[in-house]
């Protein structure tokens, strides 16, 4: 794999990060992060939905007409969105049913749509499956993280296993109010790396 | 020759405030509601105010010095400040541990992030108040009974009820402090907000010393007073009398030491009055109809967010213009 095709593939995971950097597919971040199992589950399917669209409005872009790109493009997502949602409640009835609607509502998330507009319909079909693996990769990466803090904070616990006794437990983390402040934190720290490793860069370049 | 007018440069008129004068001076205006919820509810006051002093300074003090390398600032008091009277917001069987994580929220998340003392849009204090209250439901909302003797028990003190919570559910009315003991501060509730008196008096000073105008709270209590009044009218069965929304809950606390804050409040007479009235209103809005029984902190916080529009909306006249 040369250089550059790995750079599509990792820039999602950090640089570009689709939530953390480029604040797209807040909804489903702040929705569903109360837990680390919920997170891992909505960024899985998030990725698969996204490598599949992005995939495929590749491989389509010559032939969808340019004024009717955008239902076109949700069309294929809904596609792929009603697949992986019915797999879900047919394999996983738990996660199903503590995701809910926003198994259904990756229709219109954010990241999907931006990628299919931003990259697929103007890279080739390889290019889009690297770019949409790395990009659902790097929402799994935020949310879990996200996932992780708010889990351990509100619920005491880890991937439902519980270490913390309950008093302890801060019921903010596990309400909207929690997911705002570790958003908001957790993006400040990345922005804060991020811009420290660009520094380092530009200082070693001069 | 002794006679010759001397003209420095400007400015002319030299006052003598300062940041730390202004702090200081609000720190003493409460000292009288501090010895009074030390009398009423004893040593626990004193160890849960001085931890969260001690924190707020240390905090303030650990993030400037080594994640802002600035020079810390710490001595101008508006931690102490933020401390006291976050301390001031909280039950007096509070967990000395829920005090640490409240000064860590009131400095790390309500006042630093946004460039410390001046610059934060929401006041720090009550950020951590609403913050724990929401994290913490349970032990935010045991509230000792008060004992006018130097109790020294920790954990096993009799709780009951505060005066508004008695009235959101619809409680025994009879049960109800006496105007009395609400002036005085014989009350259930946090444990500086329990003396009407105690906390007049410190903002009497306030208002000699010219620190605070009588705008916001004068506003602020008198909506409450009156749009509960009308309803007390409507049907006094369900709305108990406005004297007690008035003396019961945090509305002193608020409308005088809170509201107040000079960087999260408007800047002209009018804005100022606009901003008390909201309070009042939304205070009472919630205390009637929301879910929680005391609304004082979530009000004047809602207010805190449209400073700016009302800065905006009542600026000075330019002369000649």
């Amino acid at each position: 794999m040369s250089n550059s095709k790995l750079n599509i593939l990792t820039k999602g995971f950090f640089k570009e990060n689709p939530t953390l950097i480029l604040v797209l597919g807040c909804c489903p971040t702040l929705a569903v992060t109360t837990s680390v199992t919920n997170a891992l589950g909505m960024g899985a399917a998030t990725t698969f939905v996204l490598l599949m669209s992005n995939m495929l409005i590749s491989a389509l872009k010559n032939v969808i007409p340019d004024k009717v790109r955008i239902p076109s493009y949700i069309v294929i997502i809904a596609t792929f969105v009603s697949m992986i949602d019915l797999l879900i409640q047919g394999f996983l009835p738990s996660l199903s049913a503590s995701l809910g609607v926003f198994i259904p509502l990756i229709v219109v998330n954010c990241i999907v749509l931006g990628r299919a507009e931003a990259f697929a319909n103007k890279n080739t079909v390889l290019d889009s499956l690297l770019d949409g693996l790395g990009m659902g990769i790097g929402f799994t990466i935020a949310l879990t993280l996200i996932g992780a803090i708010r889990e351990i904070l509100g619920s005491g616990s880890f991937l439902g296993y519980h270490f913390i006794p309950s008093e302890y437990n801060m019921l903010i983390f596990v309400l909207a109010p929690g997911a705002f402040l570790v958003f908001g934190f957790v993006m400040a720290a990345v922005r804060f790396i991020v811009n420290k490793r660009e520094e380092k860069k530009k200082h070693c370049e001069n | 020759m002794d006679k010759l007018l001397h003209i420095s440069g400007s400015p002319h008129v030299h006052s003598d405030e300062s940041v730390k004068k202004i702090m200081w001076s609000v720190v003493l205006s409460l000292v009288p509601a501090l010895l009074v919820s030390v009398y009423y509810f004893g040593l626990p006051v004193i160890i849960l105010t001085l931890v969260s002093i001690g924190c707020c300074v240390l905090f303030e003090y650990l993030i400037q010095r080594f994640m802002l390398h600035q020079k810390p600032s710490i001595d101008d008091g508006s931690a102490v400040v933020t401390g006291l009277l976050l301390a001031f917001n909280v039950p007096s069987n509070l967990p000395v541990w829920i005090m640490v994580v409240g000064a860590l929220v009131a400095i790390g998340i309500a006042k630093m992030p946004f460039g410390g003392l001046g610059h934060n849009p929401f006041n720090p204090a009550l950020v951590a108040r609403v913050t724990l209250l929401i994290a913490f439901p349970v032990q935010m909302t045991s509230w000792p009974v008060p004992t006018p003797l130097w109790s020294f028990h920790f954990a096993d003190a009799v709780t009951g009820p505060t005066t508004l919570g008695l009235i959101k559910e619809g409680g025994d009315l009879t049960q109800l402090p006496t105007y009395a003991n609400m002036l005085l501060g014989q009350m259930g509730g946090s444990f500086g907000e329990v003396s009407a008196i105690a906390l007049l008096i410190g903002a009497a000073f306030l208002l000699w010393k010219r620190i605070i105008t009588w705008h916001i709270p004068v506003s602020f209590i008198a909506t409450v007073f009156v749009v509960a009044g009308i309803f007390h009218l409507v049907n006094p069965e369900v709305y108990v009398n406005p004297f007690i929304h008035v003396l019961a809950g945090g509305l002193i606390l608020g409308a005088c030491f809170m509201a107040t804050d000079m960087v999260t409040s408007p800047t002209s007479p009018w804005g100022m009055i606009v901003f008390g009235c909201g309070c009042g209103l939304l205070t009472i809005i919630i205390r009637l109809f929301g879910a929680y029984p005391e609304g004082v902190s979530f009000s004047i916080l809602l207010m805190n967010a449209v400073v700016p529009l009302i800065n905006k909306g009542f600026k000075p006249k330019q002369f000649a213009h």
